[in-house]
């Protein structure tokens, strides 16, 4: 998104994120490190307030101690504009809230995390394995899993 | 035109050889399995990749029509030859295997490719049977990756010539 656009809110994202919120810029993309505890309010003015209302995205990183969730947003019709939310969880309390009421993409999308990762996503309204069978045991796309013989 | 010779000091011989070309002896089950041999009803299943050999060979530069066997149906109940095209996930294989299950008998199974045939690349992955053998009885192998065409027909004829022989 233009920088301006987000300039403008950049002061609003902050004042409403007290865990701290880290801004990076790498060309047209925009970079947010938000603190899970913030990250609904963070996600609800990047879409009522900067416009952008589709959740592309969404995936998460094993990062050892913690695990990295990852959503990238753009506008319909799209402009160019792309904002990137990046927000850690502890490996020992992997929880998040759920986004799907404000993007109902994120519904299958956190499935999968959940599903491959083991992020547990805090007020989806059905978070059950979506990719694996339901009576799989662990969480493949973690480090440290490791495969037993099908 | 004789479907396939019996024994020479036999009944039928004789009965034959009195019949002259004129009248034709054979058994029903003969009759059946020369039938069934010519005109295997695929079901398909597939991934992506196996899949496109397999459709290419419904082609006309292929043309699967030749031998009989273009008829693929996507109902397991009109099928006698599931053609397993591509890696069968942990989560696919309980609806495999009932699909394999509603086919009416007798009926036969193709592993086509590497995936079907042992899980391929991915055989080592979390979520692949190492095999459509882990789940049923596989009758014929066709390794590639993917096959060609001409692979797949020379699997196919070579379950006729068992049907055909009644060795199933
Ligand atoms: S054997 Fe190769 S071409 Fe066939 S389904 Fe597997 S990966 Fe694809």
């Amino acid at each position: 998104m233009d920088a301006s656009a987000l300039d403008g809110l950049l002061a609003d994202l902050h004042a409403s994120a007290p865990g701290g919120l880290e801004v990076r810029r790498d060309g047209a993309c925009t970079l947010l490190q938000a603190a899970p505890a913030d990250l609904p309010v963070v996600m609800r003015l990047l879409r009522e307030q900067a416009g952008l209302n589709y959740l592309a995205n969404l995936t998460a990183v094993d990062r050892g101690e913690s695990f990295e969730v990852v959503y990238h947003l753009f506008r319909i019709p799209a402009d160019g504009a792309q904002v990137v939310v990046k927000c850690r969880v502890p490996r020992a309390e992997p929880r998040l809230p759920s986004v799907v009421a404000l993007y109902p993409t994120a519904d299958w999308q956190e499935r999968e995390v959940y599903d491959l990762m083991g992020v547990i996503f805090d007020g989806h309204p059905n978070l059950v394995r979506v990719l694996l069978p339901d009576d799989f045991v662990g969480h493949p796309l973690r480090k440290d899993f490791k495969v037993t013989a099908t | 035109m004789v479907l396939a010779s019996p024994p020479a000091d036999d009944g039928a011989s004789a009965l034959q050889r009195m019949l002259g070309d004129n009248v034709i002896t054979t058994t029903l089950e003969k009759m059946w399995n020369w039938a069934r041999s010519w005109s295997f009803w695929p079901l398909s299943y597939g991934c992506n990749c196996c899949p496109i050999e397999m459709m290419a060979a419904g082609g006309a530069r292929f043309d699967i029509a030749r031998f009989g066997y273009e008829v693929f149906r996507a109902v397991p109940r009109q099928a006698d030859l599931l053609v397993v095209a591509g890696p069968i996930t942990l989560k696919m294989a309980p609806v495999v295997k009932r699909v394999y299950e509603q086919m009416p008998s007798p009926k036969w199974v193709l592993a086509m490719g590497n995936c079907a045939t042992s899980g391929g690349p991915f055989r080592d992955g979390y979520s692949i049977l190492p095999g459509a053998d882990s789940l049923f009885k596989v009758d014929i192998y066709v390794p590639g990756c993917p096959p060609r065409p001409e692979a797949l027909f020379h699997g196919l004829l070579e379950l006729k010539r068992r049907v055909e022989r009644g060795e199933y």
